[in-house]
C-alpha cells in the first residue's frame, strides 16, 4: 500500500518511466451453463505512470472483462486462472478484499458508460461525491460539502453550489459523466479507468468529456487506461494503443505507430472501417466472420484465424505469437 | 459478451428439462402440480370409498388401515372427500382465474395502452375493488347474488381483478413506446392488433407469474368462503368446508378431521408460487437459450 | 438524378410543441391554456427529391428524432405539412395512416436492432407482416417466396429466417429490420441511426448494404445521424438542425469542406481525429433549454464563439451562402454578401 502512494505521489522527471500497472499473462475464464468461456488468454501490457493507454477492440474482445479483472470485481463466475496482476508492486491478485476496499476509490478508480445509470438515482450528486470522500478521507461535514462542490467546479460543471443538490435525472448525460468523474478523481487517484466513457454522449460532449479527462489526467500525472471499441477517439486521446480481439490482445504500439504501420491484420482492418479516413463507401472495410464462440474447447492459437486473410498453416499449429521489439509488439506470424 | 455464432432453438422439451434441472425446488414444484392435476382427472375413480357414503360405525376413527386419513363425524373417509375435493376446489379457483385474467387483463391493457380516460376510469374501478377488504367483499357478493358455487368463482373473479389490471396496466405501459411497437405502427397494424398479437404475448410472463400466484391464492379463497358457509354446501366434499367441519373437533382431539385437509390446502397452495417462477421461465423467449 | 418535377417529400412549415405546464390530476376543471411550450421541432421546411439520399445530423435534443417521426407519420405535428408523393399525408392522424395506402411506401430503419424487433416473432414473422397487412398477400406461400427474397437482398442466411431476436446477431437483427422496411419497396426510407449500435467492423457492411439497396431500388434516404462521417459518405445533402431549427444546409461537400454556421463547423470539429493531438475545445455549456426559447434570438447564441450584439436581438433567418447552400447565421450572411 505504501509503495503505491509513494509511487502516485512520485513526480515524474521528464522522460522518465515508472510502471504502474504489469499485467502478465493473464488468463481468464467464465463459468456459464452453456460450457466454460475462455474470456481472456495470456494478456500482457503495461501501464505507465502519466500515461494514456487505449485498449481498443469490438464488443466481446474482452476489455470490459479485464478492467473488472483488475479492480477485482468481476462476476463470481468469472475465474483467473493464470497470470499476474500488479499494481505499484503490489500483487493485486494476491491481495485482500480489505485491501482492495482500500484501493477502490483511493489510488485505483474507474467510470463506466451509461453515467446516468451508474450514478445513484435517487441520491443527490453531491452526496454521492461526499460518500467517496467520507470513506476514504475523515472530514468534517462542512469541508466535505466544500471539497465536493470544488470537484464539480473542476470538472466544469456550471453552478455548482446549486448543482450540488441536483439529482441524476435532473442532468444531462454529459454532465452526469462529469459528476462521475468528480468521484473517481475526488481522492486523486493513481491509476482511472474508462470504461467506454463516451459511448452515448453527443459528439461535441464527448470532445469537452476526454479533454476534461485529459486535462486533469495531465494535472495529476495520472495514468489513464481507455477502453473503448473507437479507434478514432483511443487515436486522439491515447498515447500508445492495445487492441483486442476474442479475449488476445493483438497488437500494441504507439499511437502513431499503430496507425501509420498496422502489423496485424485485424488493427490494418479495424482502421480500415472507420468513416473518417475513408474518401467512399466502398474503401470502408468490413471485417468477415464473426467471433469465434469462446465457449469451445478446441480454440485455435490465434483466435483471429478464420477471419483472417492473411493465415499460414503455421498458425493453426504453433502457439500464438509474439513478436515484441520493445516497442511495438504484434501477436502475428505473417504481420503486414 | 455477444456470442456471434448462436445455436439453433433448443426444443420445447429440452428447454423444460432445463428450467427443471436447473432450479430443484421448481422440478418439486412441478411434480406435485403434476399429482394434484391428477387427482383432479381420476380423483373420483381412485378414491378408496364414495366421498359422501356414511357409515355411523367408523365414525370419528383416527387414520388407520383402510382409512388413511380417518373418517369425521358421520363416517365417511376423509382420504377419499380430499382427493375429491381436490377438482371442485380447482374448479372453481381455475375458473375464477380465467375470468379474473380475460377481463382484467383486457381492462388493464387498454388502460396502459391508450391512457386518457380509458385509464382513469379502469383505474378506478380497481381502486375500487381495491378499497375494500378483498374477503369481505368476496363475502358481500355472495351474500348479495346468491349462495351457489357460481357465485363463488364470481366473487373470486371480482376481488382478484385489480391485480390482473394493474400488471397488465403496468406492462403495457412500459413496452406502449418500444421500437417494435413503433414498426409494428409501421408495418400496417392497427391499435387492436398492436394490443393483441404486440404487446400482449410480450406481458405473459410477468403475467404468467401472477396468474400462478392467484390460482393458490383463489383456492385459499374459495375455501374460506366455504369454511364460513357460503357456496359450497355440506354434503359436498370441499377442503374448506371440511376444515369448519374439523375445527370444532380439534378441543377435543380428533385432530385428523381438520389436519388433513387444511394441509393438502396448503399444500396445493404452496405448490402454486412455487410455479409461477418455473412458468415464467418456460414461457419467456428471452431465457430459452 | 430524378425525371420528376415534384419533389418526393416537401415538409412545409412544420412545428411540433409539446405543452409542459403541470398536469392536474383532475381533467377539469381545466386550467388556462398552458403557457409553456417544448419546441421540439420548430418551423422546419425541407424537399427531398426522387432518389436523393438526405442526411438529418444534429445532437440529442435537437429534434431530428422528432422531424422523423413526424415525416414517417408516427406523431402527428402541431402545425403544418407534410406532402408525400403530392399527398398531405401530415393531415392523417398518425393512428389512421397504418391502414393508409400510402403508408408502405414510407418505412422507417431504426437505431436499436434489438428494441425495434418484437421479442416472441421470428424473423421470418417480422419480414412478413408489412407483406401481410399492407401488401396484400394473404397467401402464405407467396409471402414466403417474398420473405425469402428479402433475406438474400439483405446478405440475411435463409436458414436463419426462423430464429428468434435473441438468437440473432447485432449485425443480423440489423438486416432482418432492413429487410422488413424494404418489403414493400417504399419510396422514401428514413434511418434513424441505423448504425449507431453496431460494432464498427459490421457498420462497413451495413452500410454498403444501405448504398446498393437505394441504387437498385431507386429510393430516398432520409438518414438521420449524429456521426457526420457515415453520412458524408452516403448523403448528397446534409441538413443540420440545433434546438427544433434548421441552421445549415446544403451540398454534402460543401459542408464539410466549407461549413458556414459556428455550430456546424464545431460539430465537424468535434470528431476525434487520428491526426490531432487534441480537438478543438468541445463546445461550452449546454443548450439553452428548448422550452419557449425567445423568438428574436440566435439560438446558439450563448454557446458561439463568433457571437456579437446582432445574434441577441435578430433571429437570424436561413439565407442562401452558396449554390443550394442555407445557414442561419449572421455572419455567414456577412461573409458571403
Amino acid at each position: 500500500m505504501n509503495q503505491i502512494i509513494d509511487i502516485a505521489a512520485h513526480p515524474l522527471s521528464i522522460g522518465e518511466r515508472v510502471a504502474l500497472l504489469k499485467v502478465r499473462d493473464l488468463t481468464l475464464e467464465f463459468q456459464t451453463r452453456s460450457g466454460v468461456v475462455h474470456a481472456l488468454e495470456d494478456v500482457s501490457f503495461e501501464l505507465y505512470k502519466g500515461e494514456t493507454l487505449g485498449l481498443v477492440g469490438e464488443s466481446g474482445s474482452g476489455k470490459s472483462v479485464l478492467s473488472y479483472a483488475i479492480l477485482r470485481i468481476l462476476d463470481a463466475a468469472g475465474r483467473i486462472t493464470a497470470g499476474s496482476i500488479e499494481f505499484g508492486g503490489m500483487d493485486l491478485l494476491r491481495a485482500r478484499e480489505s485491501d482492495m476496499q482500500e484501493l477502490r476509490g483511493r489510488e485505483l478508480a474507474m467510470i463506466f458508460q451509461n453515467p446516468r445509470v451508474a450514478l445513484n438515482p435517487i441520491r443527490a450528486v453531491g452526496k454521492q461525491i461526499e460518500d467517496v470522500l467520507k470513506h476514504h478521507a475523515p472530514l468534517r461535514d462542512q469541508d466535505l460539502k466544500s471539497r465536493a462542490i470544488a470537484l464539480l467546479q473542476q470538472v466544469r460543471i456550471a453552478d455548482p453550489e446549486r448543482r450540488y443538490h441536483a439529482y441524476p435525472f435532473e442532468m444531462s448525460g454529459g454532465q452526469c459523466q462529469r459528476v462521475m468523474i468528480a468521484i473517481a478523481l475526488a481522492c486523486s487517484p493513481a491509476l482511472l479507468i474508462a470504461d467506454e466513457p463516451t459511448t452515448g454522449l453527443d459528439v461535441t460532449t464527448q470532445a469537452a468529456i476526454m479533454d476534461l479527462v485529459q486535462d486533469l489526467g495531465r494535472a495529476r500525472q495520472m495514468a489513464t487506461l481507455l477502453i473503448t471499441h473507437d479507434l478514432g477517439l483511443a487515436a486522439q486521446y491515447c498515447d500508445r494503443i492495445v487492441v483486442m480481439h476474442a479475449g488476445h490482445v493483438v497488437e500494441s504500439a504507439p499511437k502513431r505507430e499503430i496507425l501509420r504501420m498496422p502489423r496485424h491484420p485485424y488493427t490494418a482492418k479495424l482502421i480500415g472501417s472507420i468513416p473518417h479516413g475513408a474518401g467512399t463507401l466502398r474503401e470502408l472495410t468490413a471485417i468477415p466472420g464473426n467471433l469465434p464462440d469462446l465457449r469451445r474447447g478446441n480454440l485455435p492459437p490465434c483466435r483471429y484465424r478464420d477471419r483472417c486473410d492473411r493465415s499460414l498453416d503455421l498458425c493453426d499449429t504453433r502457439p500464438l505469437a509474439r513478436l515484441d521489439d520493445g516497442n511495438h509488439m504484434v501477436a502475428c506470424w505473417n504481420p503486414q | 459478451m455477444t456470442t456471434a455464432t448462436i445455436a439453433a432453438a433448443p426444443k420445447p422439451i429440452s428447454h423444460f428439462r432445463y428450467v427443471v434441472s436447473e432450479n430443484p425446488v421448481t422440478a418439486f414444484a412441478f411434480a406435485l402440480f403434476g399429482l394434484f392435476v391428477l387427482l383432479v382427472i381420476f380423483g373420483p375413480a381412485i378414491a378408496p370409498y364414495d366421498p359422501l357414503y356414511t357409515d355411523n360405525a367408523v365414525a370419528m376413527h383416527p387414520p388407520m388401515k383402510g382409512h388413511w386419513f380417518g373418517t369425521d363425524s358421520v363416517g365417511r373417509d376423509i382420504l377419499s372427500r380430499v382427493i375429491v375435493a381436490t377438482r371442485l376446489d380447482f374448479g372453481i379457483a381455475l375458473a375464477a382465474v380465467a375470468l379474473s385474467f380475460a377481463i382484467g387483463c383486457a381492462l388493464g391493457c387498454c388502460a396502459g395502452y391508450f391512457g386518457g380516460w380509458t385509464d382513469r376510469i379502469v383505474s378506478r374501478i380497481s381502486d375500487t375493488i381495491m378499497a375494500f377488504p378483498l374477503f369481505v367483499l368476496a363475502m358481500g357478493i355472495v351474500a348479495a347474488l346468491g349462495n351457489t358455487v357460481g357465485n363463488i368463482v364470481l366473487a373470486t373473479a371480482i376481488i382478484n381483478l385489480p391485480f390482473y389490471i394493474r400488471v397488465a396496466r403496468a406492462e403495457v405501459n412500459v413496452r406502449r413506446n418500444a421500437g417494435f411497437v413503433e414498426a409494428a405502427r409501421l408495418s400496417g397494424n392497427t391499435d387492436t392488433r398492436i394490443l393483441l398479437r404486440h404487446l400482449f404475448p410480450n406481458i405473459l410472463p410477468p403475467t404468467m407469474v401472477q396468474v400462478s400466484l392467484n390460482m393458490g391464492w383463489a383456492i385459499l379463497n374459495a375455501a374460506g368462503l366455504s369454511f364460513i358457509g357460503l357456496g359450497v354446501r355440506p354434503p359436498q366434499a370441499e377442503w374448506g368446508i371440511m376444515v369448519a367441519e374439523g375445527a370444532q373437533y380439534i378441543v377435543s382431539g380428533e385432530w385428523w378431521v381438520a389436519l388433513f385437509p387444511g394441509a393438502v390446502l396448503m399444500l396445493a397452495v404452496f405448490c402454486f408460487n412455487l410455479l409461477g417462477d418455473g412458468l415464467r421461465d418456460l414461457i419467456d423467449p428471452r431465457r430459452r437459450t | 438524378m430524378n425525371a420528376h418535377a415534384q419533389p418526393l417529400l416537401a415538409v412545409d412549415h412544420l412545428v411540433k410543441k409539446y405543452a409542459v405546464s403541470a398536469q392536474s390530476a383532475l381533467p377539469w376543471p381545466k386550467k388556462a391554456a398552458p403557457s409553456s411550450f417544448l419546441h421540439a421541432v420548430d418551423d422546419v421546411s425541407l424537399a427531398i427529391a426522387h432518389g436523393e439520399s438526405v442526411g438529418l445530423v444534429g445532437e440529442s435534443g435537437c429534434g431530428k428524432s422528432t422531424l422523423a417521426r413526424l415525416i414517417a407519420r408516427l406523431i402527428d405535428p402541431t402545425s403544418g405539412a407534410v406532402v408525400f408523393c403530392g399527398q398531405d399525408i401530415g393531415a392523417t392522424p398518425a393512428m389512421a395512416f397504418a391502414r393508409d395506402p400510402l403508408r408502405g411506401s414510407v418505412q422507417v430503419v431504426f437505431q436499436d436492432p434489438t428494441d425495434s424487433l418484437n421479442p416472441r416473432y421470428s424473423a421470418a414473422d417480422t419480414i412478413g407482416e408489412p407483406l401481410l397487412l399492407l401488401g396484400n398477400m394473404g397467401d402464405a406461400a407467396a409471402r414466403a417466396e417474398r420473405i425469402a427474397e428479402l433475406a438474400d437482398w439483405v446478405g440475411l442466411a435463409r436458414e436463419l429466417l426462423t430464429r428468434f431476436p435473441h438468437q440473432l446477431s447485432g449485425g443480423q437483427k440489423a438486416r432482418v429490420g432492413i429487410a422488413r422496411a424494404i418489403a414493400l419497396s417504399p419510396k422514401l426510407l428514413i434511418l434513424d441511426e441505423p448504425t449507431a449500435a453496431l460494432d464498427v467492423s459490421v457498420q462497413a457492411l451495413i452500410l454498403n448494404l444501405l448504398a446498393d439497396l437505394r441504387d437498385k431500388l431507386g429510393m430516398s434516404y432520409l438518414f438521420v445521424s449524429h456521426d457526420l462521417h457515415v453520412v458524408r459518405l452516403l448523403c448528397h445533402r446534409v441538413i443540420v438542425m440545433y434546438l427544433g431549427k434548421v441552421i445549415e444546409s446544403g451540398p454534402t461537400d460543401a459542408i464539410f469542406r466549407a461549413p458556414k454556421h459556428p455550430y456546424t463547423e464545431a460539430l465537424i470539429a468535434a470528431i476525434p481525429d487520428i491526426d490531432k493531438a487534441r480537438g478543438a475545445p468541445g463546445l461550452p455549456g449546454e443548450p439553452q433549454s428548448p422550452i419557449d426559447p425567445p423568438p428574436t434570438q440566435c439560438r446558439f447564441a450563448s454557446r458561439c464563439s463568433r457571437v456579437h450584439d446582432r445574434c441577441r436581438t435578430e433571429y437570424p433567418t436561413l439565407r442562401s451562402v452558396g449554390v443550394a447552400h442555407e445557414a442561419a447565421c449572421h455572419l455567414a450572411e456577412e461573409a458571403s454578401g
